[in-house]
């Protein structure tokens, strides 16, 4: 599927029919979703959504793979792949975090200024939950930004059984995270429509879940690739990008710890 | 010359569902803006059409107000904003140096993804209780489920949603293809302003679509899922939506017109033969607005209670966007101050673009002060301020665009004498339409509703006559595109004696990866002036 073109350094893909059918599937997912909300019999909106999700999603994997055919094409040794690709990709993974930011610092606002319009927080109708799960939580967290950087750490020394290991360990404790997070929503004595103080808790717990579980696929493709032998320590952008997305996950949750757990 | 083209086999259907080549999208984006902004016209037809008189002639006012709604949705998101993505999408990687964008497939799907909002967007008007009709702002409690109960509604949102993920993307792709691919030796200052305003742009898309994002997310779940963000009965505030929703809209603002200012800067140079004015001040200013605009989105909202001091502090910020404005603006006039001046149809549209972008840009100062806005808060005033802006600034400002860059895009010049009437009448009757407005907000004359007092009457039948010449004129464009591309005067690869690369170092349409060879830029500056002695107007 690749292709250089030698008449100059830059690399330019070849087409795709990936993209385009992606978007046939998050078209579809959505109009299914209206469906869902406003039509009866409720069949049909929940078909097209999941036939719309199944498209987009077979789609990205498609996509993906093609790319990681391409870097397997391309190799993973010293000098292998194109300064001005790898440099691409990190800006690319770095403003894409940068908008990640911001969609949380929507809804952190969101949190922070019906907090101040309200004149009691928690309101009085609410039992707030426990801290010992969210404590537990931030230590999985925690813990889990460490093995990442420790799966670094041996992928640059090539002690490739190290990453590996060290990679299994870091999705599994995001999964263990996501475990604790469903049974603390199970045991919630509130919901996302118990007022306001339900819709921050859910909403914004739930978006960073639905991230961490995105996060978690990463490592799992990460660590996949890691077995099949792909990644030198010269070229690993993947995984760095991999790790990023993780850190900013990470960071994200320290906030919600703090501002909706503790204060 | 044009031989690239012809060398090629006809491109089908599938070539463009899955080209990554930057001009053909660049070329798709264009052509859906232009079929949306022939849509969202007719849309404002509606409106002035119901508007000549007082009372109802034409339509109820529960369509009127899908109208008014679906016109600026329309216009916003899918006329102005990939119409400028699309000019941006074909020359920035021209003008720096590049074969292509850093991301070439991210780059068809953010180009795919439209038609599917837009099918999502149009649908809305059709499905039971018809679109979103309380205005683009989509202000709860107005969209709550209450008193929005339709599927159209949600069906806005999520065309929102996809536009908004296609915008963020998009904006990925030209950060990083103006920071990582310009041509050897071409650091970033010196990169021409088209390139630099669409960094700033992008950088504005990226940073504030994801609120928008999370404003309609919002809004969704406390239409459907039970939240309470904006109900006042479990808590939440709606005056918080208006918050998050401006923090997005008012750098959408600056997303639509900061593509402009990088255009209109090289049109002008080039048309006069001169370097712009001041180039590091030029760039300096579009940060600067960027900057500033991010920080007075409330003064959309200066009459919902806010404290006095945050009163003071947003109008003060609004007021300082005017300095790094007003100094683009001397500067394009400096630009042209001395030089050798083609009056070309594009000139034209850009120096009726700098007289009338300036009426939009005052009114928009009269409008940041905070007493005054108490007055004219939801007027006509507002109406005109914006179309200023939005008509004589960023439609303007993509004509002369249009009339500039097409030699480049099909080796064939635009008809100049279409042009000169294109023109003219296009200058004439926005001013007939949108000129009078400013006396209707003055008066009173409240905005987004069907029916007025007669007192109005004259001034809004003057207006509705300016709209309905505005809108017929601009099908001298489409004339003018379909007559040019078949019998237009060949434009050779440099017809206006252009210094930036698109001018000097490829041919007229483009090779397929843009350049023989890859450029080096060898000169100190963006516009070196030794050039010019280089390049001669060849029409």
């Amino acid at each position: 599927m690749s292709a250089h073109h030698h008449d100059h350094e830059f690399y330019i893909p070849t087409g795709s029919i990936w993209p385009p059918v992606s978007c046939l599937g998050a078209g579809l997912a959505a109009l299914g979703f209206i469906a869902h909300l406003h039509m009866q019999p409720a069949l049909i909106g929940n078909l097209a959504m999941g036939v719309g999700g199944l498209i987009l999603i077979m789609a990205v994997f498609q996509w993906f793979f093609t790319l990681v055919n391409e870097a397997r094409h391309r190799g993973f040794g010293a000098g292998m792949v194109p300064l001005v690709l790898d440099l691409a990709n990190r800006y690319g993974m770095i403003f894409f975090i940068v908008s990640e930011v911001m969609f949380f610092a929507a809804f952190f606002s969101a949190y922070f200024f019906l907090r101040m319009h309200n004149p009691e927080w928690p309101p009085a109708n609410i039992k707030t939950l426990p801290i010992d799960l969210p404590v537990i939580n931030t230590l999985l967290l925690l813990t889990s930004g460490a093995t990442i950087t420790m799966a670094h750490h041996s992928l640059l020394t090539n002690h490739r059984a190290n990453a590996t290991l060290f990679t299994f360990l870091t999705w599994q404790l995001g999964i263990i995270f996501l475990f604790c997070q469903g049974f603390e929503y199970h045991h919630a004595a509130y919901t996302i429509s118990s007022g306001v103080y339900g819709t921050v808790f859910f909403m914004l717990t739930g978006f960073h879940g639905f991230h961490v579980l995105l996060g978690s696929l990463m490592l799992m493709f990460l660590h996949w690739r890691l077995t099949k032998g792909d990644f030198t320590r010269h070229n690993h952008f993947y995984f760095e990008g991999a790790a990023w997305y993780w850190h900013f996950v990470d960071v994200v949750w320290i906030g919600l710890f703090l501002f909706i757990y503790v204060l | 010359m044009a031989t690239a083209a012809h060398a090629t086999p006809r491109k089908g259907f599938m070539y463009y569902l899955t080209t990554v080549n930057h001009k053909d999208i660049g070329r798709m984006y264009m052509m859906s803006s232009l079929i949306f902004f022939f849509l969202a016209g007719c849309m404002a037809l509606v409106i002035r059409a119901e508007l000549a008189e007082p009372g109802y002639q034409f339509v109820d006012g529960a369509f009127f107000n899908q109208m008014t709604a679906m016109h600026a949705t329309f216009m916003i998101f899918f006329a102005i904003i990939p119409g400028l993505i699309g000019f941006g999408n074909y020359f920035v990687p021209i003008m720096i140096g590049s074969p292509d964008m850093a991301f070439p497939r991210l780059n068809n799907w953010s180009f795919w993804i439209m038609p599917f909002s837009a099918m999502l967007m149009l649908g809305s008007l059709f499905v039971p209780g018809g679109s979103d009709a309380a205005g683009w702002t989509v202000y709860p409690p107005l969209t709550s489920a209450a008193f929005s109960p339709g599927a159209g509604m949600d069906m806005w949102i999520l065309a929102v949603h996809l536009a908004g993920a296609s915008s963020i993307l998009g904006a990925i792709n030209f950060i990083v293809t103006i920071l990582n691919m310009r041509a050897p030796g071409m650091s970033l200052f010196k990169m021409p302003l088209f390139p630099w305003a669409m960094l700033i742009t992008a950088w504005l898309q990226l940073v504030a679509t994801p609120v928008l994002a999370g404003a309609v997310t919002m809004l969704l779940c406390d239409r459907n899922f039970g939240t309470a963000f904006f109900n006042p009965a479990g808590g939440g505030d709606p005056v918080l939506f208006q918050h998050i929703f401006w923090f997005y809209s008012h750098p959408a603002v600056y997303i639509m017109i900061l593509p402009v200012f990088g255009m209109v800067s090289d049109i002008i140079s080039t048309h006069s033969r001169k370097p712009p004015f001041g180039y590091h001040s030029m760039v300096w200013a579009l940060v600067a607005i960027a900057v500033l605009g991010q920080m007075v989105w409330a003064h959309h909202m200066y009459s919902v209670g806010m404290s006095i001091p945050a009163q003071m502090g947003f109008m003060i910020m609004t007021m300082f966007i005017a300095v790094p404005t007003g100094i683009k603006v001397f500067n394009w006039m400096a630009t042209m101050w001395g030089g050798s001046i083609a009056f070309t149809t594009a000139m034209k549209f850009a120096i009726g673009f700098v007289i009338l972008f300036t009426i939009g840009g005052l009114s928009g100062v009269v409008l940041a002060s905070a007493p005054v806005d108490y007055m004219m808060q939801d007027t006509y005033y507002v109406v005109a301020h914006i179309h200023y802006v939005f008509v004589t600034g960023s439609y303007f400002g993509i004509m002369a665009a249009i009339y500039h860059w097409f030699p480049k895009m099909s080796g064939r010049l635009l008809s100049e004498r279409i042009g000169r009437w294109h023109f003219w009448l296009s200058f004439i009757s926005v001013n007939i339409t949108f000129f009078p407005m400013h006396f209707l907000g003055m008066m009173g004359m409240p905005r987004r509703i069907a029916d007025y007092n007669p007192v109005y009457a004259d001034l809004n039948m003057l207006c509705s006559v300016g709209a309905f010449i505005f809108g017929t004129t601009q099908l001298l464009l489409v004339i003018n595109i379909l007559y040019s591309r078949k019998y237009g005067k060949k434009a050779g690869a440099n017809p206006w004696g252009g210094i930036t690369l698109e001018w000097t170092n490829t041919s007229s349409p483009p090779h397929e990866h843009n350049f023989e060879k890859l450029p080096v830029w060898n000169h100190d500056e963006a516009y070196p002036v030794e050039l010019y002695a280089k390049t001669k107007p060849t029409v």
